[in-house]
């Protein structure tokens, strides 16, 4: 099953690599981790994506727990959070085709930050799902490049 | 004015009440060791560094306090790495301190530069590196606290050469507050009251305890607990001492090596209260099959050790000593007469035996008579393999931290370091280190350590010219073949050897040249008659006394629940 974990820690150099080595001592793959400090300067917000059975899972959250720059550690029920990421591509794009790909960039709430002649390189967020599907749009057109972030994500309301 | 890097880390060994500092020299800790030089610490130089971890750790287990040692930077950090390795997994509090290159050179491959932070990761409970002097003092303060609360283990701070040199007037904090660390003492009320429900309810109860008892400081408590309700009590091997061997309701060790008793009650009980234990696969056995009629309660101050192994009924997150505190304010004797005549009679049935005829010294005879000889009161260290077995099973603990030992890990070579470390703490307490021949090479340097600062160490071989746990395996479960094993071989053996006899190439080392090449006393002991009046003139000698136990080569230790079988499964051997 997928877990999204949401990890509050020291923001101190070493600590990512004490999370990741925890997973990668286990043998488990990390689908996706974005990491950045949070409101108070001296803590930083991980959001960790990992697949694995509940019980593993449970021993790695007591696991992050017993690191003494965790602060907190949360397994983000499903439905309990709300959760996205962010998409750069840069697609090729002739001038034939650039009405069709503005479109498809309209439709996903993407905004275009770099235009050539030849192609387009424009920004979008939202769920994991919903970024599947616009890059499964745009690959008839090629392409070229992307960057994208693992998820964020928050609880919602107060907890 | 204020401090430099390298006084903070004195005056903070001093502030921190450090008695002794186990180390070794090199040109990234020169400043550390200058003010050393002027401190009331007293410094001891191993031969080793790994010795000086060892060390460290037989003095942090003998007296409950951390223990402190010091190496330079790249193969001085990394000799230390097996013995922090090992203090890791059996929750040893230790605080290690290495020097590093100048932090502007961090990175550049200089020399004798190594990431050390990045190699103990996984095998520290926390590490630091240094790069701000005026962080130190408050980095001192927190390590020694995170190294000796909660479960403890060891803490590593690298501080490199310039943060030694450079100046802060930052003062050492009072006490220290770190928000992703708060250790859970008290347990939780309801789950106490549960387990004496379950006490009450339970006609087979057994208590299963482990290091935490020790570590806690719960060793009374336990006792009282018992003494309320007749539960017997097996221990794992770093549970030896937390309760005393010579009562009626111990139990002695359980698990690969344990005694049958003990091992039976497991798989008959229906009540099984875990206490500072952590379900290892040397206790268990096969995990499916590991006490199947009982109701599990694991106490553990560690919510990481709980329900990792097997699935427990009721957990209890807390300090073992206040869990049963609280607990013996309430508990209730239930009804185990039944259960009691029938552990004393598996007692009676099923004794830890060997059999013992001729003149050839059998190496359990040997520790037996170790155990007369000091009267059940010395510090006993071991090595790893059958000598640990033996010295488990056939010396009876009776106090806490009485029995240091390399459980998690294993580690060959920490028995005799260890033995220097408990004997600084105890001068006047006889130590025997148990060791195999094998292992004692592991760090038989430190002969020289025990010299110098003349530390009476018994040192007792049993000396069955094998790496005897490793040949006992190959002799039961790979057809006797003795592959890497015989420490007798030489190139005139047949390739494929499993006699051993007479005819084989002469030992080497001979342990007592050895012995007497550093100036201890050496003594080879080939008659069962001459066992006891070599340990006695042995006690009585001031100076390290190695002694070469010839022992029958190829005797085995049972009873033995092969590796992942059920504990029903045992092997017995003779007995
Ligand atoms: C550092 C290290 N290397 C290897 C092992 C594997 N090992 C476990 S027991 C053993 C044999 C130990 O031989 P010895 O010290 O002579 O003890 P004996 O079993 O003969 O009593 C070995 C090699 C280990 N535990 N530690
Ligand atoms: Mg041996």
């Amino acid at each position: 099953m997928q877990h999204t974990l949401s990890v509050l820690v020291e923001n101190k150099s070493g600590v990512l690599a004490r999370v990741a080595g925890l997973f990668s001592g286990r043998g488990f793959n990390i689908q996706s981790l974005t990491v950045c400090q949070t409101e108070d300067e001296a803590m930083s917000r991980m959001t960790i994506v990992v697949n694995g059975d509940d019980a593993v899972l449970e021993q790695v959250s007591k696991q992050l727990n017993k690191l003494i720059d965790v602060i907190k550690v949360h397994d983000l029920h499903p439905n309990t959070f709300v959760e996205t990421q962010l998409i750069l591509v840069n697609v090729n794009c002739s001038s034939k085709e650039r009405s069709e790909i503005l479109q498809i960039v309209d439709i996903f709430n993407g905004k275009i930050v770099d235009v050539t002649s030849k192609s387009i390189i424009f920004e979008a967020t939202g769920s994991g799902e919903k970024i599947e599907s616009l890059v499964n749009l745009l690959s008839p057109f090629g392409i070229r490049e992307m960057a994208r972030t693992g998820s964020v994500a928050l609880h919602k309301g107060l907890q | 004015m204020g401090m430099t890097g390298a006084e903070v880390i004195v005056d903070a060994l001093i502030k921190e009440d450090v008695k002794a500092v186990f180390g070794y020299p090199g040109g990234a800790v020169i400043d550390i060791f200058d003010c050393l030089y002027d401190s009331p610490i007293n410094f001891y130089l191993v031969r080793h560094e790994q010795a000086a971890a060892h060390a460290a750790d037989g003095y942090a287990k003998a007296t409950g306090k951390p223990g402190v040692c010091l190496a330079t930077s790249g193969p001085g950090a990394t000799n230390l790495v097996t013995g922090i390795a090992t203090a890791n997994m059996d929750s040893i509090p230790m605080v290690a301190i290495t020097g590093q290159v100048p932090a502007a050179m961090i990175g550049n491959d200089a020399f004798q530069e190594v990431d050390i932070t990045g190699i103990t990761r996984p095998i520290t409970k926390h590490n630091y590196l240094v790069k701000d002097v005026n962080d130190l003092p408050v980095i001192m303060k927190e390590a020694f606290y995170i190294a000796s609360t909660g479960r403890p283990g060891p803490v590593l701070i690298d501080v490199p050469k310039n943060v030694q040199q450079q100046r802060t007037n930052v003062t050492y904090p009072d006490s220290v507050k770190i928000r992703g660390y708060q250790p859970t003492y008290q347990g939780h009320a309801k789950q106490i009251e549960k387990i004496a429900e379950a006490i009450k309810k339970a006609k087979r109860p057994l208590i299963y305890a482990g290091g935490g008892v020790l570590i806690s400081g719960g060793s009374e408590e336990l006792l009282k607990l018992v003494e309320k309700t007749r539960i017997p009590v097996t221990t794992t091997l770093m549970g030896l001492g937390c309760f005393p061997e010579t009562h009626p309701l111990s139990l002695k060790m359980l698990g690969m090596h344990g005694s049958k008793y003990a091992n039976f009650a497991v798989m008959e009980c229906d009540l099984l209260i875990s206490i500072g234990a952590r379900f290892d696969d040397r206790i268990t056995g096969k995990i499916s099959e590991f006490a199947p009629h009982a109701k599990i309660i694991h106490i553990d101050i560690d919510p990481s050790a709980i329900s990792k192994n097997v699935t427990v009924h009721v957990p209890v997150v807390g300090d073992a000593r206040q869990v049963l505190a609280d607990l013996n304010k309430i508990v209730e004797q239930g009804d185990v007469h039944a259960w009691v005549d029938t552990i004393a009679a598996w007692k009676k049935e099923h004794p830890l035996s060997y059999s013992d005829e001729g003149d050839i010294i059998k190496p359990q005879y040997v520790v037996e008579k170790i155990y007369e000889v000091t009267q059940g009161d010395a510090i006993i260290t071991t090595e790893v393999g059958q000598n640990q077995m033996w010295a488990a099973q056939f010396y009876k603990y009776t106090v806490p931290r009485q029995f240091l030992s390399s459980g998690g890990l294993g580690t060959m070579g920490y028995g005799f370091p260890a033995a220097i470390g408990a004997q600084i703490a105890f001068p006047h307490k006889t130590v025997f280190d148990i060791a195999g021949d094998g292992s004692i090479q592991m760090n038989i340097q430190e002969l020289a350590t025990a010299v110098t600062y003349k530390l009476p160490v018994n040192i007792a071989i049993l000396n069955n010219n094998y790496l005897g746990m490793v040949r006992q395996w190959q002799e039961l479960f790979y057809g006797k073949r003795y592959s890497g094993t015989c420490l007798a071989r030489d190139k005139t053996c047949p390739k494929k050897c499993d006699v051993p006899g007479t005819q084989c190439p002469t030992e080497i080392p001979d342990f007592v040249k050895v012995a007497e090449g550093y100036s201890a006393v050496g003594m080879r002991i080939t008659k069962k008659a001459d066992v006891e009046p070599a340990l006695r003139e042995a006690i009585k000698t001031k100076n390290v006394v190695v002694m070469d136990f010839v022992v029958s080569r190829e005797e085995n230790v049972f009873p033995m629940v092969p590796a992942n079988a059920s504990l029903k499964q045992m092997i017995s051997g003779i007995s």
